[in-house]
């Protein structure tokens, strides 16, 4: 089958005229290029916006208190409450499979007054009462000295650990940060470590400029009491956040008299359901990609197709010569698919190769001009790659089926007697 | 080494179907050289074509070399072809994008012959025919007398049993055609079955025997004194 004189032919039948078969190649060419530069592009899209969720454990919910809308044992609508302390450990004893619940307590926020000072500098931060698993939901690294840690929460430090864009804010170029103190409306924290957040989303700047203390001494400094302004809270891998926490809700809802039904009285914002909405939303461009790119492919493989039946009607006589010298039709069906084949992958390889190239160079232009919003590294695995090699063989061989079959139709006999 | 017996065929156009041969029984022994004759029309290549197992008679029964033939799917019609018979065709029907030895070889290439083999195979056949020189020329570098040539190499490269010659002549002038008789003679000359249709008496009259064919019959099979192609090259 792939002995020297069958690929001659091969070469031979295809290069005897070669405008008609570059042209044909080329149908390929470009459904193949078509698939991957979409599919790159899907990728690059997914990576971009991947990296907007930056490294936040995407297994987590918010969830904050409302007014109430429903009477409930006596008490009337439109009440508000505050989650408490208490609530935290009745969640971690009703509800399983949760890996954190992080309390927390916020001051400040986007666009508020100035609230921290240092000596004669002053500036508007977010400050907010944490415990330190909350390091693990909302990653940062810690750039200088430490985070937050339990003793910290036990004795109630007037500790602080402050983003880059705060120390920009509040400190000198080289000055030194740790240990010194800022004061959150008026309450003197000692510094003992700096942090940067990875996250490259819009709010980026926004999560530089943040302030976290212990939970316990947040309380204390602002009397807060027992008050909780609302929690992060993650689930074990193997759960999903989604599916748990309409138990979540009911305990706080319990706890404070809620009625059962109000939807609105506990707020909550579910980040793995929008991941996987977004996820899905890959899913569907992923699924477009194939679909247009495989539909121009299928217009080159008809292409092929087409040039195969040309080549095999211009070749009658030929074949009909053959095949009264004694060649198996069998042979004639083989080398019919092969050239079909052939043709085909090395026009898809050709098309990959491009398609690759394009890539590249997208590439080298992003990484020049710096990152883009929502679009970063688009890239084809080579599983991607074997999948289309895989489909360009399925086609070579269905292109070259009809045409196979019509080059044996004919028997020799009448294949000798066309001129 | 050929037997036919009560051969029919004939052609369906339509409603109406001609009756071209018409119960035809003759034998053709080893190393003969027959001459088929008969006018346009006559069921000739028909003929010749049924012998070579390109095309099936409606009935009757062929026997080659000993082997029934008879019932036979293309693939095995293709190796019986390549294994029993030579074809010389009036065009030649060389292949053009091939060398005159790549043509020669192919039958070889059929058998699985390696390479090497089927080239030595194929200039010694060649240089027979008196075109060595020519192996690596294509077919339209060649006269007709030539490319006709190299067709007779081609059916010799197999060594097959019987050679099939429909109107080897039919497209060449009358010395070039005495010159392709002379070879025709001299591979019978070398124990060769070869069966020449023609409608020239002289071409016919080179032959060892003659079987007119008429409207489908033998109207007369006589054997007759060779005329050599020599004397006239
Ligand atoms: N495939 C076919 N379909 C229908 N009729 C055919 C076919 N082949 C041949 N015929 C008819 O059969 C008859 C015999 O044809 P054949 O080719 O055997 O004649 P021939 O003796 O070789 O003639 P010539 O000397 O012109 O080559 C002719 O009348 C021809 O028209
Ligand atoms: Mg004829």
């Amino acid at each position: 089958m792939f002995n020297k004189d069958r690929w001659k032919e091969i070469l031979e039948v295809l290069t005897s005229n070669w405008f008609r078969t570059v042209l044909t190649a080329f149908g390929v060419f470009w459904g193949i290029f078509i698939l991957i530069i979409l599919l790159s592009a899907g990728k690059g899209l997914e990576n971009g916006i991947m990296k907007d969720f930056g490294d936040i454990a995407t297994n987590t919910m918010f969830m904050w208190s409302r007014a109430t809308t429903k009477s409930y044992k006596g008490l009337p609508k439109g009440r508000s409450f505050i989650f408490k302390t208490d609530d935290v450990s009745s969640i971690r004893e009703n509800v399983p499979d949760l890996r954190f619940i992080s309390p927390r307590n916020q001051l400040g926020g986007f666009g508020g007054a100035n609230n921290v000072v240092r000596g004669l500098r002053t500036g508007a931060y977010n400050v907010y009462g944490d415990y330190p698993e909350i390091i693990r939901q909302d990653p940062m690294s810690i750039t200088a000295g430490r985070f937050l840690n339990y003793s910290d929460i036990e004795e109630k430090r007037k500790v602080a650990v402050i983003g880059e864009g705060v120390v920009g804010g509040l400190y000198d170029k080289g000055e030194e940060v740790l240990g010194t103190y800022i004061k959150v409306q008026g309450v003197n924290f000692m510094v003992v470590g700096t942090y940067k957040k990875k996250s490259n989303g819009g709010d980026g700047e926004e999560g530089q400029k943040e302030i976290f203390v212990p939970f316990t001494s947040f309380s204390q400094a602002f009397n807060r009491g027992n008050d909780v302004g609302w929690m992060a809270i993650t689930a074990n891998d193997g759960t999903s956040i989604t599916e748990i926490k309409n138990n979540i809700m009911a305990v706080v809802k319990e706890n404070h008299k809620v009625h059962p039904d109000d939807q609105r009285a506990v707020g909550h914002f579910d980040l793995y359901e929008q991941f996987q909405r977004v996820q899905s939303l890959f899913g569907a461009l992923r699924f477009v990609a194939y679909f247009v790119g495989i539909l121009v492919l299928l217009s080159g493989v008809i292409g092929v197709s087409n040039i195969m039946l040309i080549v095999v009607k211009e070749r009658t006589k030929e074949i009909g010569i053959r095949r009264a010298l004694g060649e198996d039709p069998w042979s004639i069906k083989l080398q019919i698919l092969m050239e079909s084949i052939f043709l085909t992958i090395i026009s898809g390889m050709a098309g990959i190769s491009f398609g690759a190239l394009f890539i590249y160079l997208i590439n080298t232009i992003l990484d020049m001009n710096g990152p883009v919003d929502m679009f970063a590294n688009p890239s084809v695995s080579l599983g991607v790659v074997i999948g289309a090699l895989i489909i360009l063989i399925v086609s070579g061989l269905l292109a070259g089926f009809i045409p196979a079959q019509s080059a044996i139709k004919v028997r020799p006999i009448e294949a000798l007697r066309t001129e | 080494m050929i037997e036919i017996n009560n051969l029919h065929k004939s052609y369906k156009m339509g409603a109406n179907s001609l009756h071209v041969l018409k119960g035809l029984n003759f034998s053709i022994k080893e190393g003969e050289l027959v001459a088929i004759m008969g006018s346009s029309g006559s069921g000739k290549s028909t003929l010749l074509n049924i012998l070579g197992m390109l095309d099936e008679a409606d009935s009757g029964e062929y026997t080659l070399d000993g082997v029934p033939i008879k019932n036979l799917n293309e693939t095995k019609a293709a190796k019986y072809r390549n294994k029993f018979l030579g074809f010389i065709f009036q065009s030649f029907n060389l292949i053009n994008y091939k060398s005159a030895m790549e043509n020669v070889a192919l039958p070889l290439y059929y058998q699985k012959v390696p390479r090497k083999q089927r080239e030595e195979k194929a200039i010694k056949y060649l240089s027979q025919v008196g075109l060595k020189e020519w192996a690596h020329h294509l077919p339209n570098e060649l006269s007709g007398g030539q490319k006709q040539r190299v067709a007779i190499a081609r059916a010799m490269a197999a060594e097959p049993k019987v050679l099939l010659a429909d109107e080897p002549t039919g497209a060449l002038d009358s010395k070039t055609s005495y010159e392709v008789m002379d070879l025709i003679q001299k591979i019978n000359d070398d124990g060769n079955t070869i069966l020449v249709v023609t409608h020239e008496e002289d071409i016919a009259h080179m032959c060892k025997r003659i079987v007119h064919l008429k409207d489908g019959v033998i109207v007369e099979d006589k054997k007759v004194d060779q005329v050599r192609a020599s004397q006239y090259v």
